[in-house]
């Protein structure tokens, strides 16, 4: 695969269409101002072509605002809050750029019907790719606002300014009209063509200052509607029987128990077998009174044998990047390392589980789903049922946390089955044990790494080769002459008849497995040179922004070189996720049994101007506290298609008191372009920790996670 | 077995009729439409289901509803008294001690029960009782800061 065609993998199957035509759309919308704008004359959007984003983005426009006649500032966008923030930080960048207050700013996210077409919310890519064109669309609406004020105050354009949703005459500051009044009673509908003129950085101020969330009231008062808190008149809730192993076939079920508890409908439908009940714990207790036989299917690989699987049905590579000649290479070096490195199967697991409300109301269907890809959903909907995509609206409301697990929308495709199926609206929320069985779990992978170094600590050879994990973040930043960068088995979907059970898109898809290989493989090697891990990256380094970070989290933490294995130890782990540099440094305390406990965590980060400091360090925390599990104790245990960790009790996700201390340091960027915020601080995690554990005990970890019986068998 | 049970909810009396080993998650949620209080794993081992029954919390998702007869039962939507925010919600928004939100209502109200039972709780006592609630987005830290800061505002009357 080439460069960055993860995207490929996740929208191969989407056709686009935006719903409504022109006319429509300004009926819906009644007066005010109204700016479009397509991604596709954004420049910003227009680098980003190389990434071959498929399918096309639409010719019509992908991104608007609206000013209403009350001065309120709608903004209309495809993408999904998850938690991420992105509520707050794309209201900063619309109404820094409209100069408007930040609470004037309403956000509408994801609905098919209101927002322009976008291709789901996943890879960092909301303020990457999204905010350019926002920001050009709050520019242009700037501009016509001035304008019109130029024409009602009867002052030059060049004597008017605009600030907090007033423009006035700079000459003469009584002399002023707000954006309210200055769209009561209009209907204007403007297309950005062409670039518009947007403010410099040093004019931000609201832009690059820390926002609390915007969402905090109504996450605290228990007012934040999820999907599954909405209630219809008439609806019932299903619950669906589960197969006990992915691959197993249907022989006999009988429901007739179930049939006879009162108000029970039971719907059997092919492959879909549900009972109905108007309450969904009752719907739940008849679902346990339906019995069913299964053929189930001979188990092949489980989770200690799934390593050599997969090395068995590895298709042939494609080199993703290389240079120099690893023959070469190999004769420069004085020294060769030869690891292989082995990441279990590892569970999505938001606190909210998939669920789906669908209604059918005449050749009309209105779906409300926790998903992170609407548009998709929606296509989805109109495929299961059979009608005219135009005719499904997509709602997601406050997504419970998605991780990528919500790009995938099993839930929304059932409850849309059985709406048609029983004439009435119907949820469809997962169990826990559903959200792990359906679960795209990120793929077991291995990456196998030859490298070599000379006696003086500088790598002449970097020979790697990744399977079924995905390319992402497979691409080394070191300064090595002779390298070359293999990656196979399919991405992180895998190729068909590898994985025994779906996989797709965790947190940083590709990048956690990576850099967990390359950076454990880079201390190995350090090791061996006997030199200091730190002193050993910065001189195999040039990438100045690596450098960058890299200082910048040595500083804050005080590393110091290494003392004897003494239970204590430091760790460091590099990486580049969705165009953000990230340096981390750790210490963890080791006990005689194997278990770990991560004392402190430093990040380093470097995302450009960052749009709202307090969002990103909120994420850099998130992904820190979220990616122990990853390291220490999270995998799935199955045996064909039967997963065996069906909720928390076995799965062990990170708790409070796992937490470290956590410090962030932003790197000041603010004259590069904002990159991604909510993944790449999880990428670290995996070798931050496994080389901090060698430091403390001297026990190299070559397989995530890092469970207490690996580390006692690796002990030296 | 139907029956009529009362309790005080949010501190108004409530008469619910109900088959009485129903959870009380799901008589909140699916006869009341309180829907603050979240299903999350169904098995008391994720804490998002948290509400108080006579100021101790409890996973709703395991208590029947016939056990809060003549009980006080206080769920995230009565924390708040007369519009004014509780000092634990104020702090949750003061600190962002929060992502997706879905977990939050439990966080809050098993972090007002840590409070009532010990008002000046040191880091280590808050991780301990916080220890059963889950955060998939990772906001422990700032949730331990905001309990902190609740402690303080609260000023160790735990009142409301």
């Amino acid at each position: 695969m080439k460069k960055d065609d993860y995207m490929d993998l996740d929208f191969s199957d989407i056709e686009a269409h935006f719903p409504l035509d022109r006319r429509e759309f300004i009926k819906l919308f009644g007066g005010g101002i109204v700016i479009l704008v397509s991604l596709k004359d954004a420049e910003a959007l227009l680098q980003q072509q190389r990434t071959r984003v498929r399918p096309e983005l639409p010719e019509d426009f992908n991104a608007f605002l609206r000013i209403g006649e009350d001065g309120r500032v709608s903004c209309f966008t495809g993408k999904v809050e998850l938690g991420q923030g992105v509520i707050t930080s794309l209201a900063q960048m619309l109404a820094d750029e409209l100069e408007v207050p930040l609470d004037s700013v309403d956000m509408v996210m994801g609905d098919t019907d209101l927002c322009p077409w976008d291709m789901g919310t996943f890879g960092s890519m909301t303020t990457r790719f999204f905010g350019p064109p926002l920001r050009e669309a709050a520019a242009k609406a700037r501009a016509v606002l001035m304008e019109l004020a130029a024409e009602y105050l009867q002052v030059p354009l060049n004597k008017l300014q605009a600030k907090d949703g007033v423009i006035f005459d700079k000459t003469q500051n009584k002399n002023k009209v707000t954006y309210a009044q200055l769209t009561k009673g209009k209907k204007i509908v403007k297309k950005l063509v062409g670039k518009a003129s947007l403010k410099a950085v040093s004019e931000f101020t609201i832009v690059g200052k820390p926002i609390s969330r915007t969402d905090a009231q109504e996450k605290v008062t228990g007012k934040a509607i999820f999907t599954g808190d909405i209630r219809l008149p008439g609806m019932l809730y299903a619950r669906i029987l589960r197969a006990p192993a992915h691959g197993a076939k249907i022989k006999s079920v009988d429901t007739s128990a179930a049939e006879k508890i009162k108000d029970v409908r039971v719907v059997k439908d092919g492959d879909l077998i549900a009972v109905l009940h108007k309450h969904p714990d009752e719907a739940g207790k008849a679902l346990a009174k339906v019995k069913a036989q299964y053929d189930l299917p001979e188990a092949k690989v489980d989770d200690k044998t799934i390593f050599d699987h997969l090395l068995n049905v590895a298709p042939e590579g494609e080199a993703v990047v290389q240079g120099g000649n690893l023959q070469t290479g190999e004769k420069l070096s004085a020294h060769i390392v030869e690891e292989t490195y082995l990441n279990s199967y590892v569970a999505h697991a938001a606190t909210e589980t998939h669920t789906a409300l669908v209604k059918i109301e005449g050749d009309k269907t209105t779906v409300w789903a926790s998903t992170q890809t609407p548009f998709r959903a929606k296509d989805e909907v109109a495929q299961a049922l059979g009608v005219p995509s135009q005719n499904v609206r997509v709602i997601p409301p406050f997504v419970g946390g998605g991780f990528g697990g919500k790009s995938s929308n099993k839930q929304v495709v059932q409850a849309a089955r059985l709406a048609k199926l029983t004439g009435k609206p119907v949820q469809v929320a997962w169990s826990r044990a559903e959200e792990f069985f359906h679960d795209t779990f990120r793929p077991a992978a291995v990456v196998k790494i030859k490298s070599g170094i000379k006696d003086s600590g500088k790598i002449f050879l970097w020979d790697y080769i990744v399977y079924f994990a995905g390319e992402r973040g497979s691409q080394q930043f070191y300064d090595i002459p002779h390298h070359r960068t293999v990656s196979t088995g399919g991405g992180w979907r895998g190729a068909p008849g590898s994985h025994p059970f779906g996989t797709g898109a965790w947190r940083a898809p590709a990048n956690n497995t990576n850099t967990f290989a390359r950076e454990s493989q880079i201390d190995i090697m350090a090791s061996k040179a006997g030199i200091d891990p730190l002193e050993f990256r910065l001189k195999n380094l040039k990438d100045k922004r690596m450098l960058g970070v890299l200082t910048a989290a040595a500083e804050k933490f005080g590393w110091t070189k290494s003392k004897a294995a003494n239970g204590r130890g430091y760790g460091i782990s590099l990486g580049i996720d969705s165009g953000t540099y990230v340096a981390h440094m750790a210490e963890v305390e080791v006990d005689k049994k194997g278990a770990v406990q991560v004392k402190r965590v430093v990040c380093a980060q470097d995302m450009g101007l960052s749009i709202n400091p307090e969002g990103a360090k909120m994420q850099i925390e998130g992904c820190i506290t979220m990616g122990l599990g990853y390291a220490l104790t999270e995998e799935i245990h199955f045996k064909g298609g039967e997963i065996f960790d069906l909720n928390f009790d076995t799965y062990e996700i990170p708790r409070f008191s796992w937490l470290p201390k956590i410090e962030t340091v932003l790197i000041d960027a603010k004259d590069s372009p904002p990159q991604g915020g909510g993944e790449p601080a999880i990428i670290c995690m995996g070798a931050v920790v496994a080389n901090a554990i060698y430091d403390a005990v001297g026990a190299r970890l070559l397989q995530l996670p890092m469970t207490p019986e690996r580390i006692r068998a690796a002990l030296p | 077995m139907r029956e009529t049970i009362n309790f005080k909810l949010n501190d108004k009396p409530m008469r619910l009729t109900v088959d009485g080993e129903r959870m009380l998650l799901w008589a909140l949620r699916s006869e009341l439409s309180l829907t603050g209080t979240k299903f999350g794993c169904g098995e008391g081992f994720c804490g998002a289901c948290t509400v108080l029954v006579n100021k101790e919390a409890v996973r709703s998702c395991q208590f029947p509803v016939k056990d809060v007869k003549g009980k006080e039962v206080i769920t995230i939507e009565g924390l708040a008294k007369n519009g004014n925010l509780h000092p634990v919600q104020k702090a949750f928004i003061k600190h962002d001690a929060l992502q997706c939100g879905f977990c939050t209502p439990g966080m809050i109200l098993n972090a007002y029960s840590v409070l009532l039972k010990n008002p000046q709780p040191t880091h280590k006592e808050i991780l301990q009782n916080m220890e059963e609630n889950l955060c998939r987005c990772g906001s422990y830290a700032r949730i331990v800061e905001a309990i902190k800061t609740a402690a303080k505002e609260m000023k160790g009357g735990g009142k409301r």
